[in-house]
């Protein structure tokens, strides 16, 4: 045997190790893709590191849920996923568990009962939109406002958004259509509940542009969660839509002079989905995981660190104070009877259908 | 100063600095007439190229007065000088043709393109280079390039013409034969030109008159016979030509010769050059061809030293002897090579010696 | 014609000089495999892959094969929904589909053309397992016990004459033993059929073919497929969604490039889509006319700072050029928002503008969130990819050209226009070259400070990859993309030739 023939020999047998360590890092490590920030961190607190030290399995965080669907898809073709548990919204758990991608949980069987003896069908209740998707959390886009710029008349409506008279400056929002048609049709005298079968029309949706329309000019569009509130500090916009767990963090930890408009927030969902194609062993310890972080107690320990709603109704009562702020969370829970009074439903189901359609028009509508 | 009135070029106590803190050109003085071929040798980094660009302008000096025909020329911009110039990498502009490249300072200056055409084709026939006019620079040779550089700048008819070291990168064939065309297209035309190089030998046969450098400063300007036969300093004595040096002390000095004794002991006779007292230290310089040890072809009373033959070198057309004398074992002659010329043997004693006018006592 | 040359070993010296050379590639190339490779791995295959799926459309045959063969019938342009056959095979194939749970993928795929497709497969893949079928599976178990028995069934689909007399049922049993042995990981020969197949069974019988074990189906109520699949949505009635189906049956589509072009597949061919729809020639032509503006303000910037840089003293040069390349260590985020700070209305300029006076306070300038910030931040970062090959190549032109010129009665001017600046050119044709490829293809930061009227291209491609998984729209989306540049690199080719391109010395 020559000295090539060795060298290759060697390098063969340096690959299949480092291949099989590789594969074999699921003996006790799993990896859970999140979207990084004070959310992982909260799940970190509340989720991984209890079960880390109840299995001792290691777990590693990736950040990258904003691109979660691509890469499924893209790891699926490869025939290698390397992601175990992977935290995603509603949407795109949607979107997931169509495509193939996504394996499909029967809540009862996989699922924790709640603490109060519920199953968690019932638990979780009309938050399992679709087969694949575990939710987790209820967080909502709603409008924050510059207490300093609004006078002596704070806004009480989400229709302030259009009130360019009343509330004269820039506002800022979200670059996708979900959430801003509603909006604009609830304000343009669409009754909340025909809002999608006037949205499904060509002339719902004319109608509902036609009213965005009228604040194109003093709008920014975002798409980062971080923008608005940036924005709201800076001054540069009197109003502005984001997630409420943003706002909580600029008004609370920030103390930055920003109000809260809870009126018709769009309640979204967040939550786990599984992805199909992993061995069976690491499906068995992804459903375990799973299992462990869904319960009650868990999801009611996550409110602690940030400012989203436990997914499962026997978990509010649970909800305490904020682990450093300590202040009282339930309060600042999106799902909060005070702040829900009146709240809109994110449909799942019809934007699912919609959505590529309206994104083109509303694309086509921005760059016009 | 009186030495520059009437001059065409002229240095007036220039000096210059790049950084403020040495200066590269001390107090240059220097006139040349009209038409004059004047070299400026020097070894490396002694300041020849400074001072072709402050005539050129493309650096100021530091303090002094350069004038171009009368004129103060410190503040007058380089382009509108009207000196031809030629670089040591010819600098042909490689975008340009070489007909673009000749026509390049015409059109600067606005002349008519059938004029210019035809002064293009003259330069280029004057250079023999007129059938290369559509090439471009990168598809010429070496020496072509440099033909096209000469005419490049001569072709606006300047009449004063700056050469830095443009033969450098030749062989010595190529160099010969251009250093001829040079010198000759410089005196049919009646050029002014200035020219550098560190090659002595380009220097003496092309030059009218030769500046050496070192130092920042011209150690001797004078024609080559008088440079070669003449040097007025050590510098110079070893720079231009085979030279041999021995050092010493001068015994006694007696109108325009003097008797220098050598740190080996031994007694020669000098011409002093720029020695001046008894007891001051000298170099004694004496060129390796006048040097004779045939004892009768010498004076009698002249001063003779032992001296053993180290290596014979056959050189064709004359034999280079190199010799054991006074302490140094670099001593060299050269003999012609005569049908009736001794050939010396490695070992073989011998006694030398030379005319005084030949040895120069220099400084030491 | 001369005689061929003979090298010293008797053969012709071209055959023997080929020989050397040969040798010499094959080495050379052995060499080079390692890259080679590379490139091909990462990056021709690709490009490749982006090509073919800019075109693949394979899915609606693969998941709904008897369907599309059913619908070969039935003309699109009638307005009719199509008949109980065609939702005979969808039935079959939606029971299948369901099984390997590719009906959804479908679903989405066809949601791109025509919208609510995919709630339609959706809800269809959950309910079309509860169809009346079982009646004919009941009827024929009934009628005969060795129906309802798995090992008669393989004995009977094993034998030719009887597969040659019940085409549907024998396609429908096949793909079904095949989707048992697959997706449910069991054994036809110890499972019974599925009622899809006995409703292929009862139509074949229906249509005459002679069955294994006689049946008399007349007594048996035919249950309307295309009723049960009605009751399910309205939506299958339509026309439209059948269109949308048949349209898009081949296995190569131009669709994706259609839509490209703000193009559609209409009822009467190719149609320009509404116009509350077309967006991507507009954001094409945006794309490039705003990365030739980055690539113009790159070479204004980019020109003058190459220029000192290459001829600063070393030190000085050091400093600028660390300057220069602080936008590539920088993070992306601490940049943009250095821009934010900068350019947005209560910003840092705007603030400066309003205290000289030279703007009123109400009427601040919008430079960020429109074309403005695109092109101040794509040309900030895009800058270095500039000033590089300008300066390598300005740093091997000697100063002695210009002296030259200058010595042969050039301006300075002159001198620079005439003969530096065309010896620069290699490096600005580089730089615009890197620039413009690179401006096409960025869209996190027009994403962030581009608004609405700064977005390019790249963002929808973006958008289309990660967020809609409209792949293929994406792929062809970058397709012609790719098309542009190469269009445009061989225009630039022709114009100004691309042997002058240095990236330096
Ligand atoms: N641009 C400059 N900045 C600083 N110092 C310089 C510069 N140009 C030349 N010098 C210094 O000035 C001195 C003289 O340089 P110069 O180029 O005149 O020499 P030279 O006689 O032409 O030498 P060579 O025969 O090698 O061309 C050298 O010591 C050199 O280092
Ligand atoms: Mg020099």
């Amino acid at each position: 045997m020559n000295v090539t023939m060795k060298l290759m020999a060697t390098s063969c047998l340096t690959l299949t190790a480092t291949m099989a360590f590789a594969d074999g890092h699921m003996a006790d490590e799993m990896t859970i893709v999140s979207w990084g920030g004070a959310y992982s961190a909260s799940q970190k607190n509340a989720y991984h590191d209890p079960y880390s030290e109840k299995t001792g399995v290691k777990i590693i965080n990736d950040e990258s849920s904003s691109e979660a669907v691509a890469k499924l898809r893209a790891m699926n073709e490869a025939g290698n996923v390397t992601w175990d548990v992977v935290d995603v919204v509603a949407s795109d758990a949607i979107r997931l568990c169509d495509e193939g991608l996504a394996m499909e949980i029967d809540a009862d069987t996989q699922l924790a009962d709640g603490d109060d003896g519920s199953k968690a069908s019932d638990d979780f209740g009309d938050l399992l939109v679709s087969d694949c998707f575990i939710p987790q959390i209820v967080y909502s886009t709603t409008v924050g406002y510059r207490t300093d710029l609004v006078g002596d008349t704070p806004p009480t409506s989400i229709c302030a958004l259009f009130d360019t008279d009343t509330y004269p400056g820039k506002r800022s929002l979200e670059k996708q259509p979900i959430g801003n048609l509603e909006w604009a049709l609830i304000c343009d005298g669409v009754a909340k509940e025909d809002v999608y079968d006037v949205l499904e029309t060509e002339e719902g949706q004319a109608q509902a542009f036609a009213k965005l329309d009228t604040i194109k000019d003093s709008a920014i569009w975002w798409s980062a969660g971080a923008d608005t509130p940036q924005l709201l500090a800076d001054g540069e916009v009197i109003m502005g839509s984001t997630y409420n767990g943003r706002l909580f963090a600029l008004i609370e930890e920030q103390k930055q002079p920003v109000a809260m408009l809870w009126d018709a927030q769009v309640f979204d969902l967040d939550g786990w989905i599984i992805p199909t194609g992993l061995s069976p062993e690491r499906q068995a310890r992804a459903l375990d995981y799973i299992m462990f972080a869904t319960d009650t107690q868990r999801l009611a320990d996550q409110a602690k660190y940030i400012s989203y709603g436990p997914a499962r109704k026997s978990s509010a009562p649970l909800v305490g104070k904020h682990a450093t702020l300590g202040i009282e969370m339930a309060p600042h829970m999106p799902t909060d009877p005070n702040n829900a009074k009146n709240t809109f439903l994110y449909n799942y189901e019809w934007w699912a259908d919609y959505r590529d359609d309206l994104d083109a028009k509303f694309q086509a509508w921005l760059s016009k | 100063m009186t030495s520059t009135d009437g001059a065409f070029v002229a240095f007036d106590r220039v000096q210059k600095s790049y950084d403020g803190e040495t200066l590269v050109v001390k107090d240059l003085n220097l006139s040349m007439p009209k038409g004059e071929f004047l070299t400026m040798l020097g070894p490396s980094g002694s300041g020849k190229t400074t001072c072709l660009m402050m005539l050129a302008g493309f650096e100021t000096a530091t303090h002094g007065d350069i004038t171009l025909d009368g004129v103060s020329i410190n503040n007058i911009p380089p382009h509108k000088r009207g000196i031809g110039m030629v670089f040591q990498n010819y600098a042909l502009f490689p975008h340009m043709s070489v007909a673009e490249n000749l026509s390049f300072p015409l059109e600067v200056r606005k002349i008519g393109k059938s004029a210019r055409e035809e002064k293009v084709m003259r330069a280029l026939d004057m250079v023999q280079m007129g059938d290369f006019a559509g090439r471009r620079p990168a598809q010429l040779s070496g020496g072509q390039q440099q033909r096209i550089a000469l005419a490049r700048a001569l072709v606006f008819e300047p009449e004063l013409v700056l050469m830095d070291e443009p033969l450098g990168a030749l062989d010595k064939q190529l160099r010969e034969t251009l250093q001829f065309e040079i010198t000759n297209l410089a005196h049919e035309l009646g050029i002014t030109t200035v020219y550098v190089t560190h090659d002595q030998t380009e220097a003496l046969t092309m030059s009218d008159r030769v500046a050496v450098f070192d130092d920042g400063r011209i150690q001797q300007l004078a024609p080559p016979d008088e440079l070669y036969e003449q040097p007025e300093n050590s510098f110079v004595a070893q720079f231009i030509g085979e030279n041999n040096t021995l050092e010493g002390v001068v015994q006694e000095i007696k109108g325009n010769t003097c008797i220098v004794k050598l740190d080996s002991g031994d007694i020669i006779d000098a011409v002093p050059v720029n020695v001046n007292n008894v007891g001051d230290r000298t170099k004694v310089s004496i060129r390796p061809e006048r040097v004779e040890f045939n004892r009768e072809r010498l004076h009698d009373d002249a001063h003779t030293l032992k001296a053993e033959v180290l290596e014979f070198i056959y050189m064709g057309d004359i034999f280079r002897t190199r010799l054991r004398v006074a302490g140094t074992d670099e001593f060299v002659i050269k003999t012609r090579n005569a049908p009736d010329q001794e050939r010396l043997k490695p070992g073989q004693m011998i006694e030398i010696g030379w005319l005084p006018q030949d040895c120069r006592a220099l400084d030491a | 014609m001369s005689e061929p040359v003979i090298a010293a070993d008797g053969r012709p010296l071209k055959a023997s000089l080929n020989r050397a050379l040969r040798r010499q590639k094959m080495r050379a190339l052995a060499l080079i495999a390692p890259l080679l490779i590379f490139i091909l791995v990462s990056f021709v295959m690709p490009i490749a892959d982006m090509l073919f799926r800019s075109v693949e459309n394979e899915i609606v045959s693969e998941t709904l094969p008897r369907t599309v063969a059913a619908l070969d019938a039935w003309d699109a342009g009638s307005g009719e929904t199509p008949d109980e056959d065609v939702f005979n095979a969808l039935y079959t194939d939606m029971a299948l589909a369901v099984e390997y749970k590719s009906h959804t993928r479908l679903g989405s795929r066809l949601n791109y053309e025509t919208t609510g497709i995919a709630s339609l497969f959706r809800k269809s893949g959950r309910r079309v397992g509860k169809f009346d079928t079982d009646v004919y599976t009941k009827a024929f178990q009934d009628a005969d016990p060795r129906y309802a028995d798995p090992q008669q069934w393989v004995a009977w689909m094993a034998d030719d004459s009887i597969r040659a007399k019940l085409p549907m049922t024998t396609s429908a049993y096949d793909d079904w033993a095949k989707m048992i042995v697959e997706a449910e990981n069991d054994v036809p020969s110890e499972e019974e059929p599925w009622d899809f197949v006995y409703s292929a069974l009862y139509n074949d019988a229906v249509s005459g073919a002679e069955l294994p074990v006689s049946v008399d189906v007349s007594g048996i109520t035919p249950v309307s497929l295309r009723t049960a699949f009605g009751d399910i949505d309205d939506k299958w009635l339509n026309p439209n969604v059948w269109r949308t189906i048949k349209t898009y049956s081949p296995r190569y589509t131009d669709g994706y490039f259609l839509n490209s072009v703000d193009l559609m597949k209409g009822a009467e061919g190719v149609e320009a889509r509404p116009e509350n729809e077309q967006i991507y020639i507009t954001l094409f032509i945006r794309t490039m006319i705003m990365s030739l503006s980055i690539m113009g303000m790159c070479v204004l910037l980019g020109y003058p700072i190459a220029w000192l840089l290459a001829n600063l003293k070393d030190r000085t040069a050091n400093l600028l050029m660390i300057l220069v390349l602080l936008p590539f260590w920088t993070s992306l985020l601490v940049r943009t928002s250095a821009w934010k700070v900068l350019l947005q209305q209560q910003g840092v300029i705007n603030d400066i503008l309003v205290w000289i006076g030279i703007v009123a306070d109400d009427n601040r300038l919008e430079l960020i969130n429109n074309q403005t910030g695109t092109i101040i931040a794509m040309t900030h970062i895009l800058l270095p990819f500039m000033i590089l090959p300008l300066y390598s190549v300005m740093k091997t032109i000697p100063p002695s050209y210009l002296r030259a010129a200058k010595s042969l009665g050039a301006t300075n001017w002159t001198a620079f226009w005439r003969v530096y600046f065309p010896q620069s050119v290699p490096g600005i044709g580089a730089g615009c070259i890197l620039v413009f490829i690179l401006a096409i293809g960025y869209y996190i930061t027009p994403e962030l400070v581009g608004g609405t009227k700064g977005v390019f291209i790249s963002n929808r491609i973006a958008y289309h990859i990660s967020s809609s998984l409209n792949w293929g729209l994406a792929a062809a989306l970058g397709t012609i993309l790719l098309t542009i540049v190469m269009v445009l690199y061989w225009v630039y080719d022709k114009i100004v030739g691309i042997d002058n391109v240095k990236l330096g010395g």
